[in-house]
């Protein structure tokens, strides 16, 4: 077809539409419902009384913060890589965070020295695998349903990006309901779960943002 | 690109229209082949049209719409790449087109008859008449006495020449 007649077609179906908030607003309303949904859990289910304390050890603090920190930079950078004329290095912005994440979790397993909780079996530590994983996929629903309306013409930074947001989210949460140091066996499960989500959202890319 | 996004139809088609040259531009980073470039501006215009409300106005149009472009020109070049791995493009001046030897015999044997031809012409006329006739008109050796005029005997003898030169000929040539 002649590109002329194809720009009639284009133009002679041009319906208005309704254009999009920008990426900093639109993750910011993600954050926001995600923020208050996770505080609504937290408040009603999480063992405070074991969280609080461990939060006050400056080494967990750094973790925890660090998660959260992830997860929010990482959600940041999926919804500016979906719209065309932002910058590819939005990319590299969860790299710090997640750095500081994995730096301090792989400190508390060498200086606890722990391979397996006291008395516990490694079955346990596959909960921190379904917690991640659980969580993860409402929230993935949430963040693929608003990602998807504009479209990203390069899909896969968008999907890695946005499965890590939701996967180091789920992560934050995970550590109110997880009342004992990470042990080497937690992190590499909490690890691999944050990598099999990023594998499956970056592989399911074109279905789940219609491009 | 903000009338458009509002459903002006007429803004969006002069839109496109002015921007098509731009475009084109950016894509022959990507490709040479015209109608390859044809094929990613109308990609890219595509993408434009589908991603049209991701447009901020408060942002300059030129780096958006660029972006779009390079996007379709990266998509175009690995398309190409990826058909070239695997397809060879059938265009007339290519005789090794297809890899069943059976598929070049029409075009084998057409060169086949012009160099016969060409032999031929060097054999002397007697010898050539009487080939011809019997060989390749598959005349009776009476009839081709009377074509030719040749007596039936100076016939087998010129025939029976004629071949031996041709086959010298061709030993010659190959």
């Amino acid at each position: 077809m002649q590109t002329e007649q194809f720009i009639e077609q284009l133009a002679a179906g041009l319906e208005p539409v309704k254009r999009l908030r920008t990426p900093a607003a639109r993750a910011a309303i993600w954050l926001a419902l995600v923020g208050c949904a996770a505080a609504l859990v937290i408040a009603s289910y999480a063992h405070m009384d074991t969280a609080l304390p461990r939060l006050a050890i400056p080494r967990i603090a750094i973790e925890c913060a660090a998660t959260g920190l992830t997860a929010i930079a990482a959600i940041l950078a999926a919804f500016e890589l979906s719209v065309p004329d932002r910058s590819a290095r939005w990319a590299w912005l969860p790299l710090p965070p997640l750095l500081v994440w994995l730096g301090a979790s792989g400190l508390g397993c060498l200086r606890s020295g722990l391979l397996f909780h006291d008395g516990s079996a490694i079955g346990e530590s596959s909960h921190c695998f379904i917690f991640i994983v659980a969580v993860s996929v409402p929230l993935a629903v949430l963040l693929f349903a608003m990602l998807r309306r504009a479209r990203p013409l390069n899909p896969i930074p968008v999907a890695a990006m946005g499965t890590l947001g939701v996967a180091a989210s789920a992560a934050f949460l995970l550590e109110f309901f997880h009342p004992y140091d990470v042990t080497a066996i937690d992190l590499a499960l909490h690890l691999a779960a944050v990598a099999a989500l990023v594998l499956l959202g970056t592989a399911l890319r074109r279905p789940l943002l219609r491009s | 690109m903000h009338a458009a996004q509002a459903g002006d139809r007429q803004a969006y088609g002069e839109l496109l229209r002015e921007v098509t040259p731009f475009v084109r531009a950016l894509l022959r980073r990507y490709c040479s082949h015209r109608q390859d470039i044809e094929e990613m501006l109308q990609d890219t215009l595509l993408s434009l049209h589908r991603v049209r409300r991701t447009y901020d106005p408060r942002r300059p149009f030129r780096p958006w719409l660029g972006a779009i472009a390079a996007r379709r020109g990266i998509d175009g070049l690995r398309r190409r790449l990826r058909v070239a791995r695997h397809e060879i493009s059938a265009d007339a001046r290519s005789y090794e087109t297809f890899s069943e030897p059976a598929a070049n015999d029409d075009i084998e044997a057409l060169r086949a008859r012009d160099e016969l031809n060409e032999l031929l012409q060097r054999l002397p006329v007697r010898q050539r008449e009487a080939l011809e006739a019997l060989k390749l008109r598959q005349l009776s050796l009476a009839e081709a006495s009377a074509a030719s005029g040749q007596s039936v005997a100076a016939l087998k003898v010129n025939t029976h020449r004629a071949l031996k030169a041709l086959r010298a000929l061709f030993q010659k040539e190959s």
